[in-house]
């Protein structure tokens, strides 16, 4: 699904160099739900922008689904991310000016498919986080917990392939952050990988796997990942066995 | 996604609307400031009789004194002698002419309740009508056998037939003016006529045609000075066949060429008569004879003065500062959507998408200023006509105009917004996502 090899990010201005992830190696296979986890400051974050196309890289190689996408232009990248990665964000991001419906529809206005087919989306996505009751209402009007899960809506409206979620549960208490996580687990059973960076111990427990980010580097590889079951998959199961 | 964007810009132009109205207002002001000096000038400028400018001439031949030019860049007078006028009908060269002149005589009204007043008559031959094609409402022009039989006939004006005769169809009926009566063989309609190109120089560019036209030849039979510009460049001796008879300059002799072979030829025509008074002692100077066609003659009377022409980039330079204003306005606005830009580019949307959705939102504003700068000139052009009278018939928006104002606005607006969406499409959205 996702496979970095050698990658390296270098931040330059006119004094400083700054190495964000030096030789980074990771292969993200289909289905995986893996925990990114290190200090602040290790690159995690870094790392999430590099493999969400939202930012470029120094060196190295990166295949996304199978596409090499070094050297694409912004055109490609952001038809590739919008078809290909949903996002989640600790801060939820919602466009406060939207209803629940308009922000789900924002990647899907992008992605150019007809009313009908947005309208037949945006209502499943959200009656999947439980929230098609809710479809008129504005960000404001609904706690942390519910924001977090129309994010999650807008992430999966689209059929990502991929989900990136940035500490999704920060800003959440324990039992709202509870509830996105089971969401979250859900989600991946259903077959979406999912790449979460944390610096929560007890959410990266809960993942498949963690990959431990120190210094830019990965740290520590599991190169056998174990894979959720998933009832839709039978590789995963056979792996599971 | 042009739908979309519009929606959206709509959207965050509501969510600020002191800001919207701020950046609304200024390219509004910008845009009246602007457009109603080049309106002005425009309509100055503008073709009087379009369809025949180039075929209509106004005759100018150098008859002035030996020591002195007529004017000091050398060009010679815009006006004839009475003799050369005559000559010139006479020969009947062109394919119309018509030599003219103003009187002021006194209208006495048949109406005891309307007072006797002093008017402006022009004194003109039968082509006038054939070559300005003013309306005719009622009646027609006067024939060319009533331009030699010297007839007391008046053409009126719609305002002059409104006066004397509550605008019901006056022909047949009489007009007395000087203790003289005159048939009314004819009555114009409204004649918006925007520069007075026939008598640029005696009446000025934007005053109205007269009320009263007579035939030349009987307007000479009153024996009375013209009022309007007469020049002599020496004394033409007493009495009224003198004064005809002298190198007085004071009529106006307009021709009509209907080809430019004509043209060649009329010039031609005008060098050799001149050639051949020169033979008898006149037309002392080197042969100095133009031939201008309506467009030329106003850029040689100078119809659009310079002050315009600096108003006009006064206007613009004011439009500038309000665009400026604009700018930094957009740019405010724009850096405080960078999260929601970077979001937008997380959830798929390309550089090229939130520049087009933000240049749709300038746009809008654009045409907003436009419709408010459209009103804001329309105000600007009844102050023009309130302060400046003889300015009333150019003050005015024509279509042109009015879709010059809406172009320019939304062009303005786009201009304004070009940086700031610019800037907005730099946003990183990595950085913008972890600081929402």
């Amino acid at each position: 699904m996702l496979k970095m090899q050698h990658l390296s990010k270098v931040y330059r201005t006119h004094m400083v160099e700054t190495h964000a992830l030096r030789d980074f190696s990771i292969h993200v296979r289909e289905g995986e739900f893996v925990a990114v986890t290190g200090p602040s400051g290790s690159g995690k974050t870094t790392f999430l922008n590099i493999a969400g196309l939202l930012e470029e890289f120094t060196s190295g190689e990166f295949w996304l689904d199978g596409v090499d996408v070094r050297g694409l232009g912004d055109d490609a990248r952001s038809k590739l991310r919008n078809e290909k990665i949903g996002f989640i964000f600790q801060g939820f991001n919602l466009i406060p000016d939207l209803n629940l419906f308009d922000n789900v529809d924002v990647p899907l206005r992008y992605r150019g498919f007809n009313a009908g087919e947005r309208k037949k989306r945006i209502e499943d996505s959200l009656m999947r986080v439980g929230l098609s009751s809710r479809m008129k209402h504005y960000p404001s009007e609904l706690s942390g917990g519910q924001q977090q899960r129309v994010a999650i809506a807008r992430a999966l409206a689209g059929s990502p392939r991929l989900l990136m979620a940035d500490e999704p549960t920060g800003n959440l208490d324990s039992l709202m952050a509870r509830g996105v996580m089971e969401l979250l687990e859900e989600i991946n059973r259903q077959g979406t990988t999912i790449i979460m960076v944390t610096h929560d111990p007890e959410l990266a427990a809960r993942a498949q796997r963690n990959v431990h980010v120190m210094d830019g580097q990965v740290t520590d590889f599991d190169a056998e990942p174990k894979l959720r079951v998933n009832t839709r998959d039978s590789d995963a199961e056979a792996a599971m066995a | 996604m042009f739908s979309y964007y519009l929606q959206l810009g709509l959207r965050s132009l509501r969510r600020n609307p002191i800001l919207t109205a701020l950046m609304v207002f200024g390219i509004a002001l910008g845009i009246a400031a602007s457009m109603t000096t080049l309106t002005v000038m425009h309509l100055m400028g503008s073709d009087p009789i379009p369809w025949k400018s180039d075929k209509l001439h106004i005759v100018n031949m150098d008859n002035w004194g030996p020591d002195n030019a007529f004017n000091d860049d050398g060009s010679p007078p815009d006006q004839v002698t009475y003799r050369d006028a005559v000559a010139l009908m006479r020969a009947g060269k062109a394919d119309k002419q018509a030599a003219m002149f103003n009187l002021a005589l006194p209208i006495q009204p048949e109406n005891q309740e309307v007072k006797p007043y002093l008017s402006l008559v022009r004194t003109t031959f039968s082509d006038f009508f054939g070559m300005f094609d003013p309306p005719f409402k009622y009646g027609s022009p006067w024939t060319k056998a009533e331009d030699d039989a010297h007839a007391r006939v008046v053409v009126l004006s719609k305002a002059g037939n409104e006066k004397l005769f509550g605008g019901a169809d006056s022909t047949g009926k009489t007009v007395r003016m000087d203790d003289i009566d005159y048939k009314v063989i004819g009555v114009l309609d409204d004649w918006p006529l925007r520069i007075l190109f026939y008598d640029i120089s005696g009446r000025g560019s934007f005053e109205t045609p007269e009320d009263y036209f007579i035939p030349f030849t009987t307007g000479i039979d009153l024996k009375k000075r013209p009022s309007g510009n007469n020049s002599c460049w020496k004394d033409s001796g007493p009495g009224w066949e003198a004064y005809l008879d002298s190198e007085c300059v004071w009529i106006k002799f307009w021709v009509q060429l209907d080809s430019p072979a004509h043209l060649a030829d009329y010039k031609s025509f005008v060098d050799a008569y001149v050639n051949e008074q020169k033979k008898s002692g006149r037309f002392q100077r080197p042969l100095n004879n133009r031939l201008f066609d309506v467009n030329q003659w106003m850029v040689e009377q100078k119809v659009v003065s310079s002050d315009v022409k600096v108003q006009s980039g006064l206007g613009f330079a004011f439009l500038i500062v309000c665009l400026v204003n604009t700018i930094g306005l957009l740019l405010a606005k724009f850096t405080r959507k960078a999260g929601e830009i970077g979001l937008r580019r997380a959830l798929g949307a390309s550089q090229r998408q939130i520049f087009a959705q933000f240049l749709t939102e300038s746009s809008v504003v654009g045409l907003a200023g436009g419709v408010l700068g459209l009103l804001l000139t329309g105000l600007g052009l009844l102050v023009v006509r309130a302060l400046y009278t003889n300015f009333k018939s150019v003050a005015q928006l024509d279509w042109q105009m009015v879709a010059l104002t809406v172009i320019l606005a939304i062009v303005s607006a786009i201009v304004a917004g070009f940086y700031p969406t610019w800037r907005a499409c730099q946003v990183a959205p990595a950085a913008q996502l972890k600081t929402q």
